[in-house]
């Protein structure tokens, strides 16, 4: 059977759908049937719109401001990172990602001794200005669940708009300028226009994952904040409400929907924007005058404070402890008792166990999501009814994880396979975020090729596997690299599916801290920061692997 | 193009790998059973006793840790129709009612039931057996009340006096399970009517609330590696020891302590039961036999930090040394916990969160 | 003679350890067109984007009506450049392009709406104002950027490759709606090319450039009548080139393997008897004759004719292997032997070494 290119794509493109069928739709369906078979009218009454209003109305709040901010911050660093080469230049570029992998709990304790009331930070304050109380008072406020966010998602903005702004041609820019444009006039007027296909998915999930939150609310933002997927999680796992549970997640798919709808517009406008193929950066130099200089150093001094000063002050604390009186002395204690199963316990975890599980699991994800991803994303190409499609595959990432988890233990535990090898599920689940992530990374630069170029191949014999191999992949290797970098490091950092999911006998990093830092005592607390920093080395030496043999394979 | 087969390959691999992984455990001579326990996150024991037991028995325990108690027995009583595993274990006397009106255990009177004093036997049709106990209390830094000349409160009134303001961290009820306890243990000395004018004042005494364990002693305690601003936080008896027991340098003795004056501290007693319709049930009893035996009970206290309930297990002596055990703990029976619980919540919320 | 309103001096430019502009001196008058002539990486892009401000000169000055504009950000000189392959904004439909430029300059919303019209009177594009630029064919793009370029009513106007990116027909009408446009906007223009037939056409005066340097500035016919270097003429299309030997002077005569030639008055008077040189035969002042002189003729057998709709093109095999290439007026029989004369105007001479020199 001979099929024509579009065909073959439309059934290509079902295999994702399968996927998203399979291990979404089924699994929620499993729940919601469980959710709403009991659903009555009694619980429909006005009480329930008063316990929903509060969280949704803080929901959209929280994710808003940090949308916002985090604008506010990546504009300038995707500025900076795609328009100067300076030295170090990857090492801070993996800076500003690290946090995306962190567990919350390291986050908080980051967070701590650098700002909490007797955090360094405070205390330098404090003796500086010979003030009586901590300066900084910021734990258990919205600031620093706004603060948090902007740490954790910078990136994701940085690195999908940089990537877009650096292979953005120029020349629009110039033509702009010879006629009469200021620079400002030229951001706004003509930059800002042609990054908006980026700019607005890396908005979207940016969006998405503060939308649906958990972490950072629970253990930084305190009580007194209550977002719906908290909410959900309380209603699930300590009332046994699932109607009500049911009805938040409803609730937060529909308004993923909605904004999803409302941001994608119909993206197939094919080589509207022309990107210059991989990276030829025609925009990257040495900063050239002083004033460049100056907004450089402001900018890494920046990122230095936010982004690189907590994570030292983790590889700090792992490397210290504090006695009662305040002294700190240096030790390498706690990373020596890592590799040790001082009392024998059953469910200890090793650290090369925890970086091997890890590592798997991370790799699989990031193949499964990267093929799967890539072929959603050119398959989205061929489909009519493309914005549909396009807002289907990102509901996961809008989708509460408690919900999914309990859907995948109902749908999927008494599956002979899965109990065979329950730790499949790990993967799959990691791929359901990171999928959206790589589609969503990757459909603006499929759509930005021109057909023409695609139509050029055909009429010279090429298949459609060859089209996608020879002309659609070189040219959006950077894109699918960022892609597949997050599915990787999304992996590797995520800790509430795989506890849901995962045997105590495959033990991931995240995990290992977790079980730590629920211990009293200094030698878990400083085991918990140690592992930590493990996970902090791991995934910035897969995050630097992966750019060197990028660069590599480019230059070959 | 070459780059893509390659990767392909490597994730066949990987996932061959991942698939002969999980299946060396089911090589032995003579195909062993297999028993699955279910419990929550906090379940630990010496991988020994865990060996000795499945060589007795020609049996392989596997164990399925799925989130904290609350979570753990949810998700049992929502998987009940097609069980994921044969023994539960760890849904705690605040949770019990749940469990028990759910219906999910098939009674078991073990023969070991009388070496545990009848207190701790709270299911008088034997559904659920206790295993171990433990107390939620406040454990407060030594060291800030050595060096501040401070009293250390005695009682859950003394609390309300003003030089103790904002120095208290307790847990979210509605997240935490010790948060829970103090909260129970409240209403138990103030009862159903008193406890929220307890809280109110509490709330003006400049208490911080928090939303988990994690938090308040690592981010709040200032006795912890964390160095918060609070000295009294709502943890377990047991914690002073396991402070001992994992300090980075050597101690004399523990770098805090636990109030234990009438009904500060609230009694947390975990059960263990067997799962409706097992296909092993023989095992199941093999195995809650085996975990109310004296070397599995004496196992318990280092590595859950929680006392056996067998009269005849010996405390280790960390236990003895570095810690106190209230004499008498808050109690609510368990039938009146569940029924009010989520009532007594959403109260405390809206006195104290609000 | 009149003030040049727009004048170079010694701009120089180099980048990474090669020279880009080795020194360029220029002047521009009033209502001039100069043409950039040069083949690729000769540095006439680079000249015109330093002009633009697009990038710095390393030293050197520009003056514009006498005042020193060289560190003037571009936006402050509205100069009108006119992108090689446009550049034209995708997210705005033709008539917001066309407006880009009046409404950076704060002109009325209804100017602009007027000077869009108007601009898309001139480039006749009058129904195109509502497209979108993505949906316009090559020629198209072409005239809505010419507009875009006008529409501010720029001091000076540079066009790079305007019809580069065309087909041959497109540059034929396009190229010659070109020149009307310029003739009536009478502002002093730069246009950049690589095509001598479009510099000779477009220009009042052309400037040939090549690895950074200006090698000849003058009128096309001054240019074309005389090149001044082989180079040049190499450029300008001269293939017929013969090795030859100066044997006199006054008059100038140089001998070939295909015989001598008498060369007309005014030769560089460094040139020698005994000179090794290169003789260039122009081809169109060229005729086949029935009469054979002592020189200035060639002999050879047709070896090729081609019809070119006003006249065929012959190559003649010589008998030194060589072919020549002239024009004639009719069909010639192939392996047919001729006698063409050769004008001595039709002859020019350069020095042997300038084929060895760097520039060749």
């Amino acid at each position: 059977m001979h099929l024509t290119r579009r065909q073959t794509f439309f059934l290509l493109g079902l295999i994702p759908i399968l996927f998203l069928i399979c291990f979404y739709v089924l699994p929620l369906g499993v729940i919601f049937q469980k959710a709403f078979s009991g659903l009555s009218s009694q619980i429909l009454s006005g009480d329930l719109w008063q316990k929903i209003g509060s969280p949704l109305f803080f929901t959209l709040k929280q994710a808003g401001l940090s949308v916002f901010l985090t604008i506010l911050v990546g504009f300038p660093l995707a500025y900076g990172f795609s328009h100067f080469e300076f030295k170090g230049k990857k090492v801070f570029y993996t800076a500003v990602t690290l946090p995306f992998i962190l567990p919350t709990v390291v986050v908080a304790a980051a967070f701590n001794s650098l700002v909490g009331s007797s955090g360094w930070l405070n205390l330098f304050l404090m003796q500086v200005f010979h003030l009586a109380a901590p300066p900084i008072q910021i734990l258990n406020t919205l600031t620093i669940i706004l603060v948090a966010h902007i740490f954790y998602n910078t990136s994701v903005f940085v690195r999908v708009v940089g990537a877009a702004w650096a292979q953005l041609e120029i020349e629009q820019e110039q033509a702009a300028s010879t006629l009469g444009a200021s620079a400002w006039k030229r951001f706004w007027l003509i930059t800002l226009p042609l990054l908006k296909q980026s700019i607005i998915s890396a908005l979207l999930m940016v969006f998405l994952f503060d939308f649906t939150s958990f972490g950072v609310i629970l253990l930084l933002g305190g009580p007194t904040f209550n977002t719906l997927e908290v909410e959900i999680y309380q209603q699930t796992t300590q009332l046994l409400n699932l109607t009500l549970a049911g009805i938040l997640s409803v609730i937060q798919m529909a308004i993923t929907f909605l904004i999803s709808w409302f941001l994608l517009h119909d993206a197939r406008t094919g080589g509207m924007v022309t990107f210059l193929p991989d990276i030829k950066n025609e925009r990257l130099r040495k900063p050239a005058n002083g004033k460049e200089r100056v907004f450089l150093i402001a900018l890494l001094s920046f990122l230095v404070f936010f982004f690189v000063l907590p994570e030292f002050s983790l590889f700090f604390r792992s490397l210290v402890t504090i006695d009662t009186h305040g002294a700190l002395k240096f030790t390498v204690r706690f990373y020596q008792e890592l590799f040790q199963n001082t009392r024998g316990t059953l469910f200890y975890i090793s650290p090369l166990t925890a970086f091997k599980n890890s590592f798997l699991y991370a790799l699989t994800t990031m193949l499964i999501a990267g093929i799967l991803g890539t072929i959603a994303a050119y398959g989205l190409l061929h489909f009519r009814k493309t914005k549909l499609l396009q807002v289907m595959v990102i509901l996961p990432l809008g989708t509460s994880s408690v919900t999914l988890g309990l859907g995948f233990l109902l749908t999927f535990t008494g599956v002979p396979f899965f109990q065979k090898v329950p730790q499949v599920l790990v993967p799959i689940a990691h791929t359901l975020v990171a999928l959206p992530v790589v589609i969503n990374t990757l459909f603006p630069a499929f759509s930005a090729i021109p057909e023409n170029l695609r139509n050029a191949a055909a009429n010279l014999g090429a298949s459609p596997f060859q089209i996608l191999k020879k002309i659609d992949l070189p040219l959006i290797r950077r894109p699918l690299l960022v892609g597949a970098m997050y599915a990787f490091i999304l992996s590797l950092g995520e800790f509430g599916a795989t506890s849901f999911l995962t045997r105590p006998e495959y033990p991931t990093m995240p995990i290992a801290i977790y079980r730590y830092i629920n211990m009293p005592g200094a030698v878990n607390y400083g085991q918990a920061m140690a592992m930590a920093c493990l996970l902090l080395i791991v995934c910035a030496a897969s995050m630097l692997l992966m750019e060197y043999f990028f660069e590599k394979e480019k230059r070959t | 193009m070459k780059k893509v087969s390659r990767f392909l390959i490597a994730g066949a691999m990987l996932m061959l790998f991942l698939f002969s992984a999980c299946q060396k455990g089911q090589t032995a001579t003579q195909e062993p059973r297999t028993l699955t326990v279910l419990t929550h996150d906090s379940f630990a024991i010496s991988e020994a006793i865990i060996t000795r037991f499945e060589e007795e028995n020609n049996v392989q325990v596997d164990f399925i840790l799925s989130g904290d108690a609350g979570s753990a027995l949810n998700k049992i009583i929502l998987t009940k129709d097609a069980p994921l595993g044969d023994v539960f274990y760890g849904t705690d006397n605040t949770f019990l009612s749940r469990a028990l009106d759910a219906d999910i255990f098939e009674p078991y009177a073990s023969p070991l039931l009388e070496k545990i004093s009848d207190p701790f036997k709270l299911d008088a049709e034997n559904r659920a057996l206790p295993v171990d106990y433990g107390d939620v209390c406040i454990n407060y830094d030594k060291n800030y009340f050595a060096t501040t000349g401070l009293a250390i409160p005695q009682s859950l009134d003394d609390l309300l006096s003003p030089e103790y303001n904002g120095l208290l961290v307790v847990e979210n009820p509605a997240i935490s399970s010790p948060g829970l306890a103090f909260l129970l243990a409240t209403i138990a000395q103030y009862g159903e009517d008193g406890y929220l004018a307890y809280w109110q004042q509490l709330k003006d005494n400049g208490l911080v609330v928090v939303n988990d364990w994690n938090t308040a002693y690592y981010t709040n305690f200032s006795a912890s590696s964390g160095k918060g601003p609070q000295p009294m936080a709502v943890s377990y008896a047991t914690s002073p020891a396991v402070e001992v027991m994992y300090a980075a340098e050597p101690m004399e003795e523990a770098p805090t302590a636990s109030i234990i004056g009438k009904n500060t501290c609230f009694r947390q007693i975990e059960f263990v039961g067997i799962l409706k319709n097992t296909p092993n049930r023989d095992l199941a009893e093999k195995f809650i036999d085996y975990m109310l035996s004296v070397p599995f009970q004496e196992d318990i206290p280092m590595n859950m930090f929680m006392f056996p309930v067998n009269s005849d297990a010996q405390l280790p002596e960390e236990f003895t040394k570095y810690m106190q055990i209230p004499d008498s703990p808050a109690m609510l029976p368990y039938a009146e916990i569940s029924t009010s619980r989520d009532a007594w919540i959403e109260a405390w919320q809206e006195v104290v969160l609000k | 003679m009149k003030e040049p309103c727009l004048e170079l001096k010694a701009v120089q430019k180099d980048y990474e350890g090669t020279s880009l502009l080795a020194g360029i001196d220029l002047m521009l008058q009033e209502q001039e067109t100069l043409c950039l002539l040069g083949p690729s990486g000769s540095g006439k892009s680079t000249l015109l984007r330093i002009l633009a401000g697009l990038e710095n000169a390393d030293t050197g000055s520009i003056l514009w009506k006498g005042k020193d504009i060289t560190a003037l950000p571009v936006e402050k000189r509205n100069f009108g450049l006119m992108f090689q392959d446009y550049a034209l904004f995708p997210h705005m439909s033709v008539a917001e392009n066309i407006a880009f430029g009046p409404r950076m300059h704060g002109w009325k919303e209804d100017a602009i709406r007027r000077r869009v019209e108007q601009t898309l009177t001139i480039v006749r594009m009058e129904k195109f104002s509502e497209r979108r630029v993505v949906d316009l064919s090559g020629g198209e793009k072409q005239r809505v950027a010419l507009a875009r370029t006008i529409a501010p009513n720029p001091a000076l106007l540079m066009l790079d490759e305007p019809l580069g990116a065309l087909d041959k027909a497109l540059r034929d009408e396009l190229g010659q709606v070109l020149r009307e446009i310029l003739n009536e906007l009478q502002i002093p223009t730069i246009y950049v090319t690589h095509d001598q037939e479009e510099a000779f056409t477009v220009g009042d005066s052309v400037a040939v450039l090549n690895f950074g340097k200006i090698l000849q500035i003058g009128r096309p016919e001054s240019i074309y009548s005389t090149p001044a270097s082989l180079w040049i003429a190499g450029f300008l299309g001269f293939t017929n080139q013969l090795p030859a030997k100066m044997i006199g002077v006054n008059p100038a005569r140089v001998s070939t393997d295909l015989g001598e030639f008498i060369l007309s008055g005014d030769l560089q008077p460094s040139l020698k008897v005994t000179d090794d040189l290169i003789l260039i035969i122009r081809p169109e002042q060229v005729r086949p004759v029935n009469r054979s002189a002592g020189h200035n003729q060639i002999t050879g057998t047709v070896h090729d004719s081609q019809f070119r709709g006003d006249g065929y093109r012959l190559a003649l095999e010589l008998a030194n292997g060589s072919v020549f290439h002239f024009r004639d007026t009719m069909r010639r029989e192939l392996g047919k032997k001729l006698t063409l004369e050769i004008p001595q105007s039709a002859c020019l001479v350069y020095p042997a070494h300038e084929k060895n020199d760097h520039y060749y």
